[in-house]
C-alpha cells in the first residue's frame, strides 16, 4: 500500500501523483517504470516515473485518463493509497556525453522524458527539448524541462501555444540549423514512429521508450512483445528503450489495439455506473 | 536419515500388518477418484477431483503392504515417509498421517494434487514394479490426509528451533522458495520471502488453474509458513527494488534464488505477434492471478469459439481446459509429436479429453494469418511424422512436405516452454549462469552457487520442471545453507 502525498491535475485528463515508495525512490534511474494496481480487483498498469525524491521517499507518476483504471486512479486523492506499486522496471536509459541531444516529448511522454533530460544535461550534453501536444492545456512539465534544457521548443497541433505543427516540424527546424548527435523521443506510438522516420533521413541515432500492453512487467507474460530488428523482444525486460530505427512501429501500433473492444466496453460500463 | 526399518518394526505397524492377509490386500482394486461431472465442470472453475472420503482412504490404505523395502520413498523428491503415513491412515489416525507427511513436505495439499505421482512414488510402488497392477494411490491418500487436517481446524504447525537471529532471504515465492523458507524457519533462521508480483505463491497462483489447485488451499499453506515466523514481502523485485548488496548491508547472511522460469518461449513463426496470440503464461496469468474471467475484475481476457493451444505439457493442458471453461466450442491441442511423447500428466490429458478438448497430435503450426485489424483468424498447420529418436530419447517429429492446411481460430495460446527469468541473474554480478540456458549453475549436493551466500533451486536451475522437484531443491538448498552458515560462525 502506497500513500498519495501530492496530487495535481496538469490538464483535464492528465494527473500527477506523488506517491510514497521509499525503496523505489532510492533505486530508480531515468528510463525505469513502475506497475501499479488499484485495489484487489484492479489490473496491473505500467506507468512511467517522472521524478523521485529519495529524502521524502516518494516517486512522481503522471497518467492520462483514457480507460477504467486511469479514471479510477485520477479519482484518488491525497491521503488515499495505491494498492500496489512495484518497480523500478525496465533497463535504465544509457546516459552519456553524446554532444547535442534532441529530446522530444509528446503528451504524457514528457513525464518519463524529464528524468532523462535532467541526466543528459548533468552528463554535459547540450539539450534541446521539444514538447508537443494537441493544444496548450496538454503541454506538461514545461518549467521543469526548461530547468535542464538549453532550449525548449513548444509545438501544438492547433497553434494555441508555441509553434503550430506536429513534433517533427520542430525536429526538422533544429536538425536544419545544428548538428544533433542523439535524439530521444517519448510519446504516443504514432508520434515515435514519425520521429524515427524523421531522424532516419539524417542518420541521427534515436532512442524511443515503448509503452506497450503489459501484465506482470517482469518478463513473464510476453504481452509487451514487439519486433525490433526483425526479432521479437520484450519491452519490459529487454527495453523499454530501443533503437528507434529498428522498431516495427506498425506491428506495435497493431498490438496496442489488442484489447480495444474490451477496453471500450469496460469503459462504457464504468461510465454508466458513475 | 529416517530409519525406515526400525520404524517398521514398531508394534503398531507390526500389529496392523497382521490384521489383513497380504493376499487380500493385493486382490483389492485401486480406488477411483470421485470427480465432478465432465459436462458440468466445463462451465465452472471448481476443482475437478473431489478427493477421497475417509472410508475410501482407509480402504485404499489396506492395499499398501508396508513393504520391508519401501521403494516408493525413493521415487519422492522430498522423501515423504510414505508407508508410515499410509499406515497412519489405515489406523484411522488421519491427523497423525498429515503430521508424518509434513515432516518432509512443506505443501502436502498442493503436492497431493499436482505431483506427477505416476512418474515418481507410484512408479516405484511394489504393485507397479512387481505385481504389474495399478499402484497404491499414494497421491490421493496424501491429498486426503492434508485436506482432512486442514478441514479439521486442527492444523499442526511444524516445530521451529529457538530463533538464532540470523537473517536469510528467499527471492521468489514459488514452491522452491516456500520449501526453503519452511526448512530455514525450522532451523531457527529469521526468514523473509520476497515476491515480485502482488501475491505469494508463484506458479501455484499465476500458473496452475483453480480447477486443479484451489487458491484457498495454497493460501492456507502460506499462512502456516507465516505462523512458523516466515515473513513475506510482495511487490519487491530483488535486483531492482532492492539490490542483493543492500540486503547484505541490512544483515542478510544467505540467499535462496527461486525466481522460476518466467520467460515464455515463442516459436518465431510468421504472424506470431498477431493479436489474439499469447504465451500460456499470459493467458493463465490473466485468468488465474488477475481473475480476468470474473466480470468484477478489471483485467480483460480474450474469449473465442475456436482456441488453439500449441504444446503437449501440463501448461498446455491447463491452458486448453481454461479455454474450454471460457466458452470455447473448439478447444484444440496442437502438438508436433504423438500422444505417447506428450510430457503432460496422463490424468490431465484424460481430463481434457473428457471435457471435449480436441487433440491434434503430429501437427505443428507454421504460420498465423491475421485479419485487416491484425487479429489472428487462421493457423496454417503442417502435419508431422515420427522419425528417429532425438537427444531426449523421444522420436523426433519430421514435417510432411505439402501437408499444410488452415484451421480457423480467434485465439492461440503458445505453450512450448519457458526460459529462466533474466532479472535476477543479470542483476547479480559474477553469478555463474549457463550461457545458453540462462540457468544458475549450482553444486548438485548443496544447491550452492559460485557465490557462497547464494543458493538456488527450482526452475531457475532446472529450466522447467515440476512443483515437487522445485520443493526438493528448496529442501536441499536449505540443508546446504544451514551447513554453510553454521560453518561460518
Amino acid at each position: 500500500m502506497n500513500k498519495i502525498v501530492n496530487k495535481e491535475f496538469f490538464s483535464e485528463n492528465v494527473v500527477m501523483f506523488e506517491v510514497e515508495a521509499p525503496e523505489i525512490a532510492k533505486s530508480r534511474k531515468p528510463g525505469n517504470f513502475v506497475i501499479i494496481r488499484l485495489g484487489e480487483k484492479g489490473e496491473r498498469v505500467p506507468l512511467t516515473i517522472a521524478k523521485a525524491d529519495e529524502e521524502r521517499g516518494t516517486i512522481t507518476i503522471v497518467a492520462q485518463r483514457i480507460g477504467v483504471s486511469t479514471y479510477k486512479l485520477a479519482n484518488l486523492n491525497v491521503g488515499d493509497y495505491i494498492h500496489d506499486v512495484v518497480g523500478p522496471l525496465g533497463h535504465p536509459t544509457h546516459i552519456y556525453k553524446a554532444g547535442t541531444v534532441l529530446a522530444c516529448g509528446g503528451g504524457v511522454g514528457v513525464a518519463p522524458l524529464l528524468p532523462i533530460v535532467k541526466a543528459m544535461k548533468e552528463a554535459g550534453n547540450r539539450v534541446v527539448s521539444i514538447l508537443a501536444a494537441r493544444n496548450k492545456g496538454l503541454i506538461i512539465l514545461e518549467d521543469e524541462i526548461r530547468k535542464y534544457s538549453d532550449e525548449v521548443i513548444i509545438m501544438t497541433d492547433d497553434g494555441s501555444y508555441g509553434k503550430k505543427g506536429v513534433v517533427t516540424v520542430g525536429m526538422e527546424d533544429v536538425i536544419a540549423r545544428e548538428k544533433v548527435d542523439l535524439c530521444i523521443a517519448i510519446g504516443p506510438a504514432i508520434m515515435m514512429k514519425f520521429c524515427a522516420l524523421t531522424t532516419q533521413k539524417y542518420e541521427i541515432p534515436t532512442v524511443v521508450s515503448l509503452n506497450t500492453i503489459m501484465v506482470d512487467g517482469t518478463g513473464m507474460c510476453g504481452a509487451c512483445r514487439v519486433k525490433v530488428d526483425g526479432k521479437t523482444r520484450f519491452v519490459c525486460v529487454d527495453g523499454p528503450e530501443f533503437d528507434a530505427h529498428k522498431v516495427d512501429f506498425n506491428e506495435m501500433l497493431m498490438r496496442m489495439g489488442g484489447y480495444k473492444d474490451q477496453e471500450k466496453e469496460a469503459f462504457e460500463a464504468y461510465k454508466n455506473a458513475q | 536419515m529416517t530409519d525406515y526399518k526400525s520404524e517398521r518394526e514398531q508394534q503398531w505397524r507390526v500389529d496392523l500388518r497382521k490384521t489383513i492377509p497380504a493376499k487380500e490386500r493385493t486382490n483389492q482394486e485401486r480406488v477411483e477418484m470421485p470427480m465432478q461431472d465432465a459436462v458440468a465442470r466445463r462451465s465452472n472453475n471448481l476443482e475437478v477431483n473431489l478427493g477421497l472420503t475417509a472410508e475410501m482412504a482407509v480402504k485404499e490404505s489396506h492395499r499398501c503392504l508396508d513393504c520391508a523395502n519401501p521403494t516408493c520413498v525413493t521415487g519422492c523428491p522430498v522423501n515423504v515417509n510414505i508407508p508410515k503415513f499410509i499406515k497412519k491412515i489405515e489406523a484411522e489416525d488421519f491427523l497423525g498421517a498429515a503430521a508424518v507427511i509434513k515432516e518432509t513436505s512443506t505443501l502436502p495439499a498442493v503436492c497431493g494434487r499436482v505431483c506427477p505421482q505416476e512418474k515418481q512414488c507410484e512408479s516405484q510402488c511394489f504393485y507397479t514394479q512387481k505385481l504389474k497392477k495399478p499402484a497404491v494411490a499414494i497421491g490421493y491418500l496424501e491429498r486426503f490426509a492434508a485436506d482432512y487436517e486442514r478441514e479439521s481446524g486442527k492444523m499442526s504447525i511444524p516445530e521451529v528451533a529457538k530463533p538464532n537471529g540470523i537473517k536469510v532471504a528467499a527471492i521468489g515465492s514459488g514452491p522452491a522458495s516456500l520449501a526453503w523458507a519452511a526448512d530455514m524457519a525450522r532451523f531457527g533462521y529469521d526468514v523473509t520471502v520476497y515476491e515480485a508480483l502482488h501475491e505469494i505463491g508463484g506458479v501455484l497462483k499465476y500458473g496452475i488453474p483453480e480447477f486443479r489447485l484451489p487458491k484457498k488451499i495454497v493460501d492456507v499453506e502460506i499462512q502456516n509458513l507465516a505462523k512458523m515466523g516466515v515473513k513475506f514481502e510482495t511487490n519487491t523485485i530483488i535486483g531492482r527494488t532492492i539490490s542483493l548488496d543492500t540486503l547484505r548491508e541490512r544483515g542478510v547472511k544467505a540467499f535462496f534464488i527461486g525466481a522460476g522460469a518466467g520467460l515464455p518461449r515463442f516459436m518465431n513463426i510468421p504472424g506470431e505477434n498477431s493479436n489474439g496470440i499469447f504465451s500460456s503464461n499470459e493467458y493463465l496469468t490473466r485468468v488465474n492471478l488477475m481473475h480476468a474471467a470474473d466480470p468484477a475484475y478489471d483485467t480483460p481476457v480474450l474469449r473465442g469459439k475456436n482456441i488453439i493451444v500449441v504444446g503437449g505439457g501440463n501448461t498446455a493442458m491447463d491452458s486448453v481446459r481454461t479455454a474450454k471453461r471460457l466458452g470455447a466450442e473448439r478447444a484444440m491441442i496442437v502438438y508436433r509429436r504423438s500422444e505417447q511423447e506428450m510430457p503432460a500428466r496422463l490424468e490431465e490429458v484424460h481430463h481434457a479429453k473428457e471435457e471435449g478438448v480436441e487433440f491434434m497430435t503430429l501437427n505443428n503450426p507454421v504460420e498465423y494469418i491475421a485479419d485487416e485489424k491484425g487479429r489472428v483468424k487462421q493457423a496454417k498447420i503442417q502435419k508431422m511424422e515420427l522419425g528417429e529418436p532425438d537427444a531426449s530419447g523421444r522420436r523426433s517429429p519430421v514435417p510432411v512436405e505439402g501437408s499444410e492446411y488452415l484451421v480457423d481460430c480467434e485465439g492461440v495460446v503458445v505453450a512450448v516452454g519457458v526460459s529462466p527469468n533474466p532479472i535476477i541473474t543479470s542483476a547479480v554480478e559474477g553469478l555463474d549462469v549457463d550461457p545458453k540456458r540462462r540457468t544458475i549453475t549450482v553444486n548438485p549436493e548443496t544447491n550452492q552457487s559460485n557465490i557462497p551466500d547464494i543458493f538456488a533451486g527450482g526452475d531457475i536451475v532446472r529450466g522447467g520442471a515440476t512443483v515437487i522437484l522445485a520443493m526438493g531443491d528448496g529442501r536441499k538448498a536449505a540443508a546446504g545453507a544451514h551447513q554453510w552458515l553454521s560453518s561460518q560462525r
